[in-house]
């Protein structure tokens, strides 16, 4: 069977290549990618706890529903406003947006 | 299983709330005329508020197994909520009325959406039904960021607001998920009892918890976004984000922190007494340089939301009521300054400080509120900035941080510098060609003259402090 070790160790890589992915990507698609495999992290972290060292109850299947089902939301509105900012500056890197200054 | 019906009876407030969600979404299909809507909507809230005030003595529960968590502190948070609320409404009649292109049914009901979410933080018992608050109350907001049409700016506002949310709570939500495997449980007051005999992985779940809300409440260094989104939304939606929706997020932190992590107050206290001295430092150094007031007050409420969690670091019954009294009289001064701000953009569309160079020789009461509301947020006494600030440094010194005490205080000197800056603008500057004499409209003179009567006498009814007081728990053990 595969230790329990081995799965968080996948989970807590999926992390922090999300936390690289945001800080380095210049694309905003690539940084709500990004922000995908952070959650993903999450969900296997939470499935793994779970199934492993309390598998008497739900909790942490049922977190990562949750976690599933507002991710998606989040993502629908993250597309939408970027489907807005590519039409007024027909770009999406993030370069191109720094009106915002003082 | 049956479902016990009675237990939704101490969801009062949410249930009230959705009433009112659902009457203006069908208001909306039926009523065409923007100022109608308007006054339906406004009534339904007023309404939904009064009821707040007249259910919260005799609420107290649970519903869901313990998920939810209602008591006095709870009803009363909601309560200030919403009165925050109603005032926002007041200064938007005139921008929905003109400005809003995108539908005022929408501006109601996505800014009714996060205020259910940040009931739901506000009640939480347990880290899931948190997590769903802060998501409803997140989410729907970066819709309203976006919805200045004009220009690029509300676009780039809300893309760099709903990124910055998701990453903090896919942050948060790792250090939830270290948290369950660590305590086996999400209920706060089963990993209360889980957490104890700190281990690496305690302290790091910890450190990513933190990091999650600290990225909602604008802490430095999680502060990045505030600015810009403050400068590119509506000013409307910028008061509500820096007033309304911190509030309720300091607040669910800081029941968060005093029950499930009440054990071992040391790791957290170590890491909020870093962030409050970097928060309340950096924030007042770059408030100094601004130029434009909007951006001018997101500085001003980053170092202010430093203040607020320094009552949430005392972690005693007076840090909490000490918390939740910051949070009131912060929400009157803020949202007078702000309301002054958006009724002169809505006017002449000028929000620079250099424009504001005389404004008291051509409006004189506008300068006079704008100057009260300065001096608040600065703490100088009389006005209710001054207890506020008052009653926050007794709290940490109660709990025995002189060095803090000290800090924030010489902090304050250098945030009156910049707060007295623009009432000399006010005042003091000569300008050629001065804001011309405006009329502002009815409701937003309303909503301006209840918050200067609360900056003038809430600090002299001190059983308003007392009551909070007596609402208010320490450590949950």
């Amino acid at each position: 069977m595969i230790p329990v070790e081995a799965y968080l160790v996948v989970s807590t890589l999926l992390f922090f290549i999300g936390v690289y992915g945001f800080l380095v990507r210049k694309n905003l698609i690539g940084i709500l990618m990004a922000v995908e495999l952070i959650l993903n992290a999450v969900n296997i972290n939470f499935v793994v706890f779970n199934r492993f060292l309390y598998p008497d109850h739900l909790e942490g299947y049922i977190y990562s529903l949750f976690v599933i089902v507002v991710a998606a939301a989040e993502t629908a509105i993250a597309i939408s406003i970027i489907i807005n900012v590519y039409r007024k500056l027909k770009d999406v890197r993030v370069d191109s947006i720094n009106e915002l200054k003082n | 299983m049956d479902l016990d019906y009675s237990q939704f009876l101490s969801m009062s407030h949410e249930v009230s709330l959705v009433v009112v969600l659902i009457v203006l979404l069908l208001a909306d299909l039926l009523i065409k005329n923007k100022k109608a809507f308007q006054y339906l909507a406004i009534a339904a809230f007023a309404l939904h508020t009064v009821a707040g005030f007249y259910s919260y003595t005799d609420l107290a529960g649970d519903a869901f197994a313990g998920m939810y968590v209602s008591g006095a502190a709870q009803s009363f948070v909601k309560n200030i909520l919403n009165v925050g609320t109603l005032i926002v409404f007041f200064f938007s009649f005139e921008w929905n009325n003109n400005e809003n292109k995108s539908g005022v049914g929408e501006f109601f009901f996505l800014t009714l959406s996060t205020l259910i979410g940040m009931y739901f933080m506000v009640s939480a018992g347990d880290f899931l039904f948190f997590y769903i608050g802060l998501e409803t109350a997140s989410i729907p907001m970066a819709a309203l960021v976006a919805m200045n049409k004009k220009g690029t700016e509300g676009a780039e506002a809300a893309a760099k607001y709903i990124l910055t949310a998701s990453f903090s709570s896919g942050v948060m939500l790792f250090g939830i998920s270290l948290i369950y495997g660590a305590c086996g449980s999400l209920y706060f007051d089963e990993v209360q009892a889980a957490f104890t005999n700190i281990t690496a992985l305690h302290i790091f779940a910890l450190v990513c918890f933190i990091a999650g809300v600290g990225f909602k409440i604008s802490l430095v260094p999680f502060h990045f976004w505030t600015a810009d989104t403050y400068q590119g939304a509506p000013t409307g939606i910028t008061a509500y984000l820096s007033v309304i929706s911190k509030g309720a997020a300091v607040f669910a932190f800081m029941c968060i922190l005093y029950k499930a992590f009440a054990n071992e107050p040391d790791v957290w206290q170590n890491i909020l007494w870093w962030l409050i001295v970097i928060t309340i430092t950096i924030g007042n150094l770059f408030a100094i340089r601004q130029k434009n007031l909007k951006r001018f007050l997101a500085f001003s409420s980053i170092s202010q939301a430093g203040y607020i969690m320094l009552g949430v670091f005392a972690s005693s019954q007076t840090g909490m009521s000490s918390t939740i009294y910051y949070i009131l009289i912060y929400m009157f001064t803020n949202l007078a300054a702000f309301g002054i701000i958006s009724a002169i953009e809505n006017k002449t569309g000028k929000v620079g400080m250099d424009d504001y160079n005389g404004l008291y020789s051509t409006n004189p009461k506008l300068a006079f509120a704008m100057t009260l509301a300065m001096f608040s947020l600065g703490g100088i006494p009389p006005f209710a900035g001054f207890f506020s600030k008052f009653f926050i440094f007794a709290a940490v010194a109660e709990h025995g941080d002189y060095l803090l005490v000290f800090l924030a205080l010489l902090n304050t000197i250098i945030s009156l510098y910049y707060y007295l800056l623009v009432v000399k603008a006010m005042f003091i500057n000569k300008s050629d060609s001065p804001i011309e004499t405006i009329k502002i409209d009815a409701m937003s003179r309303v909503a301006l003259l209840v918050c200067v009567v609360a900056i003038l006498v809430i600090g002299f009814i001190s059983s308003i402090y007392m009551n909070i007081y007596e609402i208010s728990f320490g450590f949950a053990n």
